[in-house]
């Protein structure tokens, strides 16, 4: 039976729709009106407040927290600057993903990590000779993302940090009204916006201070139906959804690595060991067998299909996330891969998915066939291959006054 | 001498009649023998007490073949197994853990004793799941019989051979540890707490004379594990109606395919002429004639009562003396005026509505496998309690209540010998109220009836030999084509045209309904009948 996060007075309260959903054994809105719309326009538009308490949080202190993290994870953390944020994965020893998330410096020897699935297990096999210590403060601190244009502005109004001059992925300690939060510029929007930290019992504190101060920027509640489009929008995977936890993966083709989820950029290959550091070494060399890759779906042969039926063209109001077979432009009887989530992107006018195909049709430009259903019968339109990254505003990275100055 | 039978079947346990309901099936004229009035063996159900219905023996299904009901339109015929959602361990110290089926509820219990536990818990159970896969391979098919070199023997070697291979070599490893170590061991592998894995570990004894630290016990641990394939903790289900209303489908089948089945039957002994089966005699004298004899009785029941010693080679003869029943448990079943509480979780929750381990640590349960190596039962032992009346109210009036408790150890050779048995069985119950009593505190003014079965019961009511609830303990030596006896193990006996089709043959116990099934299909594939 989920729990309530430390929101759930607020959330319960404005959730109209009663759309609800189980993540990692909390509830979570949905959508707190029917459609979800407007949520979604805050987050592109205005400013939207998601309560992300559900995810995993962890603590790594201690004289050696850097190599401790750097022996886990496929990038090197020990270059990570105090105050930035890396986002990263972690592996097995064959080089398939456990899980991804992101790993904050707030210290020299301070180390806050956020995941999806719970990791304290998986992090302790390796604490062994290590001067660190290790907590799970996942049910201490809860997490509020406030994400949209107007979420500086907001933020601005609610706390004393410099956030003209915080950067894209840096993290800052800031105050409240009397209490203590630490506040990343990090989401899962692909806009701009903010993650915020706070312990359990400033939570309400803030989340008021929040919503009042937003009154005057469009600020809305916003569920997970609404941050999943943005999400595909943005080129994010989901574990789960466009990957599988390589320790829960019942078959090997379950698993992936890096190189196989768009993470590949993240590896950073030549330093001590790391967790299957030698089979990505190797995956290199070799190559990968799989992509994930963008995919733009050909809206008028999708109209025609509707028009042929004397439909107007039906666009799901949601993002989705069944797996599509995708077939390759020659052949329809030759699979290239499958589309694992998806979303018709109302800023972008496009109808666009995440795929993963087999390594040799991840070119951009490629040409592939997207299998849809129309009035109870399948046919294909084209796709074209893209870059994950639909949309990136300028915002997004943009800061106001460079910290130097 | 007019065979109006193809077969007789004797005994009607689940077995014999899944057995019979398949022959009839296929057109052959089937006569099932059952002494007792009810059916059902060890799956039965029975009104002890007015108004109460007890499931007497076993009492949860997980294992049964899905295969089976549906080629024998069980559903058709009552089956109904209503799933479990937790299993739940009070602990003496007012703590408790409740593994659900909702898997964040159960990492969240897990980690009050073990954070990493309860986060490696569910990638045991992914383990475990690919364990469960080599189920398809080993129990859906008859064991091979690796002294043949028949083509059709040696593609059943090599099936099950694939089985394996197909595990990968980090599954097949583990495999190996699973099939080698005690289940403690192998339980300690992945986790740190005692609390979790004291009720894991009991998994690998049950119906086995062995400790949680005795080698072999990892691979009991599995066999319980075969029929978790849809998930953690669901598959285990109460039967509607008790564990009698599985047989009783089995029956209904059987009978709508045109079996004969007579209750209150008993066999005396198969008739043998020229070392070949040819019917049964009845304790009442009369002679029943058939074209084959199947026996669902357990090895030692079938060859040594049924056949009788001079019928038996020394070779034969020697083996099944040396078959291991071993009786290691009892059974009390008490009838309650109301729900009982544990001090620990009060109330009727859904926490009690599983299965309830007394198992509250490692040493405990060690302990209590000491005692019964020098042939006492144990002071405080092992107890699988469930109150099936939470889940299924028309086993009792309305309000009342239904306890059934497997207890182990009990074991049948007792110091002051089995045939004593009857002079400790009330001293028995008494433990195991007194060890319930501990964890719920009301419990012995709740007991309107309390129903004892010590191993010397079982023997004497459902003739399980020493009171061995798999007909033959499921140690390694005594599986597939050892089972029960390494010469005579594809349901085959010794005697020509006498079958067998209990659980002391492949793949073992459990209400799984395979041994009845596969003797009957091994029985029409080779036209022996």
């Amino acid at each position: 039976m989920p729990l309530p996060t430390p929101f759930f007075p607020r959330t319960s309260a404005l959730c109209h729709s009663m759309k609800w959903k189980e993540w990692a054994g909390y509830y979570a809105v949905c959508s707190y009106e029917t459609l979800h719309d407007t949520e979604y326009y805050a987050f592109r538009n205005s400013a939207g407040l998601l309560d992300v308490s559900p995810l995993y949080k962890y603590r790594v202190t201690g004289p050696d927290a850097a190599a401790f993290l750097s022996r886990i994870m496929v990038r090197n953390i020990e270059k990570l600057a105090i105050g930035r944020v890396s986002y990263c994965c972690w592996c097995d020893d064959h080089g398939k993903v456990v899980d991804d998330g992101t790993v904050m410096r707030r210290g020299e020897q301070e180390f806050f990590v956020t995941s999806a699935d719970p990791c304290y297990s998986w992090f302790s096999r390796f604490l062994r000779g290590y001067k660190v210590e290790l907590s799970d403060i996942s049910d201490q601190v809860a997490g509020l993302a406030l994400q949209g244009p107007t979420s500086r502005d907001i933020l601005k109004q609610v706390c004393d940090a410099d956030l003209d001059g915080l950067k894209y992925f840096a993290t800052c300690k800031a105050r409240v009204n009397g209490f203590e939060v630490y506040i990343s510029r990090t989401g899962y929007t692909g806009d701009l916006g903010y993650e915020l930290w706070v312990d359990h019992e400033h939570a309400l504190k803030l989340w008021d201070a929040i919503m009042a101060a937003g009154k005057n920027y469009d600020i809305r509640p916003a569920g997970l139906d609404a941050l999943d489009v943005t999400r595909v929008e943005a080129g994010l995977i989901l574990k789960d959804v466009d990957y599988f936890n390589a320790l829960h993966a019942l078959i090997d083709d379950r698993k992936s690595s890096p190189y196989e989820i768009s993470l590949g950029w993240t590896v950073d290959l030549d330093r001590a060991p790391f967790n299957g550091q030698a089979a990505l070494q190797a995956e290199k060399e070799e190559g990968s067998k799989w992509a994930i890759v963008g995919l733009d779906i050909d809206w008028p042969q999708l109209e025609e299909l509707y028009y042929k039926r004397g439909l107007p063209p039906v666009l799901s109001n949601h993002a989705w996330r069944s797996s599509i077979p995708i077939y390759t432009a020659k052949d329809k009887r030759i699979q290239a891969g499958y589309a694992t989530s998806g979303t018709w992107s109302p800023i972008l006018k496009k109808n666009i998915a995440l795929a993963t195909v087999q390594k040799k049709y991840d070119k951009i430009g490629t040409e592939l066939q997207f299998e849809v259903t129309v009035e109870h019968v399948r046919h294909t339109v084209s796709a074209i291959v893209s870059k994950t990254q639909f949309y990136n505003p300028e915002r997004k990275t943009f800061t106001p006054k460079s910290s130097k100055s | 001498m007019s065979k109006k039978y193809d077969a007789i079947i004797i005994g009607g346990g689940h077995n014999g009649l899944i057995c019979a309901a398949y022959l009839a099936k296929a057109g052959r004229k089937v006569l099932v023998l059952e002494k007792r009035h009810v059916l059902g063996g060890a799956a039965v159900s029975e009104e002890v007490y007015p108004g109460f219905t007890f499931s007497v023996a076993s009492y949860v299904v997980s294992l049964f073949r899905p295969h089976i009901i549906r080629e024998l339109e069980l559903a058709k015929h009552g089956y109904e197994v209503i799933p479990m959602d937790c299993s739940f361990l009070p602990l003496p110290d007012g703590d408790s853990l409740a593994r659900w089926a909702d898997p964040h509820r159960s990492r969240r219990e897990i980690a009050r004793f073990s954070k990493k536990d309860s986060e490696v818990y569910p990638e045991f159970s992914r383990v475990m799941t690919h364990m469960g896969k080599l189920a398809k391979a080993v129990i859906d098919h008859p064991a091979p019989n690796i002294n043949s070199i028949h083509p059709k023997e040696i593609a059943n070697l090599l099936r099950l051979g694939k089985a394996f291979k197909d595990l990968g070599p980090d599954l097949l490893n583990l495999n190996i540890k699973l099939v080698t170590m005690s289940a403690l061991d192998f339980l300690d592998l992945w986790f740190e707490s005692d609390v979790l894995k004291a009720p894991m570990s009991v998994s690998g004894i049950i119906g086995t004379f062995q400790g949680i630290r005795s080698p072999g016990t990892a691979y009991v641990l599995l066999h319980h594990y075969m029929g978790q394939l849809d998930g953690v903790f669901r598959s285990w289900g109460f039967s509607k109606g008790g564990t009698g209303g599985v047989s009783m489908a089995c029956a209904r089948s059987a009978m709508s395919y045109g079996a004969e089945i007579r209750t209150e039957a008993p066999v005396k002994q198969v008739l043998i002429k020229n070392g070949e089966a040819t019917g049964v005699v009845l304790e009442n004298g009369d002679e029943l004639y058939a074209k084959t004899v199947i026996s669902n009785l357990d090895p030692n029941r079938t060859y040594l009562k049924m056949v009788g010693e001079s019928h038996l080679e020394p070779d034969v003869l020697k083996d099944i003396k040396r078959f291991k029943l071993r009786g290691s448990s009892g059974k009390v079943n008490l009838a309650l005026d109301s729900v009982p509480e544990f001090s620990c979780r009060p109330g009727d929750g859904d926490h009690i509505r599983g299965d309830i381990a007394i198992a509250p640590g490692i040493d405990y349960l060690e302990r209590a496998y000491d005692q019964a190596k020098y042939g006492e039962f144990s002071t405080r032992p092992y107890i699988n309690a469930v109150i099936p009346t939470l889940t299924d109210p028309s086993l009792a009036p309305p309000g009342k209540h239904i306890m059934s408790c497997f207890v182990q150890y009990a074991p049948y050779h007792i110091k002051q010998g089995a045939e004593n048995w009857p002079k400790y069985r009330e001293a028995f119950g008494d433990t195991v109220v007194d060890t319930l009593a501990e964890y719920i505190p009301g419990l012995k003014d709740k007991i309107l009836f309390r129903q004892v079965l010590t191993p010397w019961d079982l023997e004497q009511t459902m003739g399980l030999t020493e009171g061995n609830i798999f007909q033959g303990e499921l140690s390694l030596e005594q599986l597939l084509f050892q089972r029960p006896v390494a010469k005579y193990s594809g349901y085959k006996t010794s005697i020509s045209k006498l079958w067998m089709c209990g659980s002391g043959t492949h793949p073992g116990g459990g209400i799984m309904g395979a041994s009845g099934e596969l003797c009957a299909k091994t029985m029409l594939t080779s036209r022996a009948i």
